[in-house]
């Protein structure tokens, strides 16, 4: 939690919110295809790709 | 009593440093430590270091800086792959598994590092982020003899930054202009470095050491299609040619299209003309930037002091060639102008620009020479060296000189290992290989058969501060070595017809002056001053070399073999003794003839650490 609230003061510092969906995207992917690895879901994962 | 702790990491380089009240009291390297050539793990043992020779712990240290911002550099990651898009895939997506497990979460990492060292420390508001260029900049001028100066760093790449123009005044320091990435003149000669087969960000030395067998024939051609240089010294790179923004190399084909060769591959080629070419191309190029830069930096500020960080600040004939053109009356190199001198900087930076502390002994030198490493006592010694088995004699002082001269002068090679180590990549007299520099076949010795490794790469001399003008072309303090002169006019030697007609690697047999052994083939040398002041015992040993041979200079070069971090432990120094052809062993006054061991001891030194 205290990273997102230290990176959104970094955000509105550096005014570049283009930058969060961009690592919002990375970051929930990234998680969804560690999570989904050897289960189930992955085929699905992969055929969004 | 405030404590602050500087540290640099994940990248290349790890160190640590500890400010007593703005004192510089100690700093060490990862890679001494745990025997990695420019380690970038986290800096465990450095950190452990400083605070014991501190006799402190961590959570009684009052703020720990890191050297940079992690996200600004994820910044200028996203942004440059979004900018190059869709190339540059390959490296996003291998870059970018790191930064989201790891790199993005460095405050947590760091945390977590901390508190396996101390349990105790828990508060995580002590941890803060200084920037890259800023911590550089402040590790050249706080330390620097100087109440006012300009300061110039210049790197690979910090967040954003690769060159930067700052003003210090007394206790602040405003950076004052930047050049940003991809634009940079570190990564400019790391290109080259990786084109002429050497490893990006460690041969940037042995390009250097390779230039003088060039000549310059590519200086057109890289400034008319690789930069477009202004007359301030300001620079932008043609993307065209390069890699590194997006890839997984330095340089692309358009830029072996432009001369006529692919990288040189080290396992399979041989360094020829054409490299040797391709080095004296750059250096000239990165001399006539350095020095635009330092002419107009003089013009705009008027201030006759000058202070130098960052990778290329290590780049010491272009340091030479600021001060040979007289352009500043005063210059200072930060010693561990690198990554490592970030974390010292760090800590600098904070104590005077956050907390707005006053500098003290504002008209000295306040790096101790660079000694601010482990130091081991003499029992220790002993112990250790009875622990290995190791055959010494136990000598006073006067005589562990006395006899140390003899071998020297002899044409012996002596392990040198002394007081507390330096910090930054030289060694200046505490960690040292020495040889006589008379001798016609030192160099090709102490290259091939003690620290296996190319035998075109030059020694650096270590001359008596008073003795520097009688025997080179320059008279500046250089007590880190970190400027090349040439050797004075009457030591040279003059050249016969024949060897008149040698060009390139050819020369590098022929004796060319008094003291072959630290003449480069360009007659250039890079000078190490030794005072009294600074290291009174290395100043003895010369100044008793001087009295039996009247040469006032010794080889000096650091102790390690190729790709070996300089020895840190008496354990270190006996096994690098064991593992060459080293002759004679000098730690504290403990004193080793290699005749006298035990050869068991004795291994395969040589293939035991990775080239670099």
């Amino acid at each position: 939690m205290s990273f997102l609230k230290e990176f959104v003061k970094f955000l509105m510092e550096r005014k570049k919110y283009w930058l969060l969906p961009i690592l919002l995207f990375l970051l929930i992917f990234g998680a969804l295809f560690v999570v989904t690895q050897g289960t189930a879901v992955a085929p699905f994962i992969y055929t969004i790709f | 009593m405030t404590y602050i702790l500087g540290i640099s990491a994940f990248y290349h380089d790890s160190a640590a440093a500890l400010i007593k009240n703005g004192k510089i009291i100690s700093a060490a390297q990862e890679e001494r430590f745990t025997r990695k050539k420019h380690d970038s793990g986290f800096p465990s043992n450095a950190i452990n270091f400083v605070l014991d020779f501190s006799k402190i712990k961590l959570h009684e240290v009052d703020h720990i800086v890191f050297y940079e911002k992690p996200f600004l550099k994820f910044e200028r990651l996203l942004e440059t792959y979004v900018a190059f898009a869709p190339k540059g895939f390959q490296s996003f997506s291998r870059a970018m598994p790191i930064w989201l497990k790891e790199k993005l979460f460095q405050k947590k990492f760091i945390f977590d590092h901390l508190k396996n060292i101390d349990i105790s420390f828990e508060d995580d508001t002590k941890l803060l982020f200084s920037e890259h260029h800023l911590s550089h900049a402040a590790s050249a001028f706080y330390p620097s003899p100087f109440e006012e100066a300009v300061i110039l760093t210049a790197d690979g790449v910090g967040e954003w930054a690769t060159t930067t123009v700052a003003i210090g005044k007394k206790n602040n320091l405003e950076i004052k202009k930047e050049l940003h990435f991809p634009h940079s003149l570190g990564l400019l000669y790391s290109a080259f470095t990786y084109y002429s087969g050497f490893k990006v960000n460690s041969g940037e030395y042995k390009l250097m050491g390779l230039a003088p067998y060039g000549n310059p024939i590519y200086v057109d051609k890289i400034l008319n299609n690789l930069i477009d240089l202004k007359e301030d010294g300001t620079f932008m790179l043609d993307q065209n040619y390069f890699n590194y923004s997006t890839g997984l190399t330095m340089t692309n084909k358009n830029f072996d299209d432009l001369f006529g060769e692919k990288p040189r591959k080290p396992e399979k080629e041989k360094i020829t003309q054409f490299h040797m070419d391709i080095a004296a191309s750059i250096q000239d190029v990165t001399e006539k930037i350095m020095l635009s830069i330092a002419k107009s930096l003089k013009k705009d500020y008027g201030i006759p002091n000058l202070c130098l960080a960052g990778g290329v600040a290590l780049n010491c004939v272009a340091n030479g060639k600021i001060i040979k053109e007289k352009i500043f009356e005063n210059i200072w190199v930060q010693p561990a102008a690198g990554d490592a001198g970030g974390s010292l900087g760090a800590a600098l930076a904070y104590w005077h620009l956050d907390l707005n502390n006053e500098r003290k002994e504002i008209d000295k030198d306040n790096m101790c020479g660079s000694f601010l490493g482990n130091e081991f006592q003499e029992n220790v010694i002993v112990e250790k060296l009875d622990e290995i088995g190791a055959k010494y004699e136990k000598l006073d002082q006067d005589e562990i000189i006395k006899k140390t001269v003899e071998d020297l002068a002899n044409g012996k090679a002596v392990g040198w290992f002394q007081g507390r180590m330096e910090f930054g990549p030289r060694a200046l007299g505490n960690r040292s290989i020495l040889g006589d520099p008379r001798s016609d076949t030192m160099q090709k010795n102490l290259n091939l058969k003690v620290k296996y490794r190319e035998s075109f790469r030059p020694f650096a001399p270590s001359v008596l501060r008073e003795d520097l003008n009688n025997w080179f072309e320059m008279n500046t303090d250089s007590p880190y070595m970190l400027f090349v002169s040439d050797v004075k006019k009457d030591k040279i030697l003059e050249l016969t017809s024949d060897q008149k007609k040698l060009f390139g690697i050819d020369l590098l047999n022929i004796k060319k002056s008094e003291i072959p052994a630290v003449t480069h083939v360009d007659y250039s040398a890079r000078i190490q001053t030794v005072s009294k002041e600074i290291n009174p015992l290395y100043y003895k040993l010369i100044k008793k070399f001087k009295e039996k041979t009247n040469c006032p200079v010794l080889v000096n070069t650091s102790f390690n073999i190729r790709g070996e971090p300089i020895v840190h432990t008496p354990e270190d120094a006996f096994k690098c003794f064991m593992g060459t052809e080293l002759d004679v062993l000098v730690i504290g006054n403990c004193y080793l003839n290699k005749n006298n061991q035990d050869l068991n001891l004795k291994y395969n030194y040589k293939n035991k650490f990775e080239l670099d």
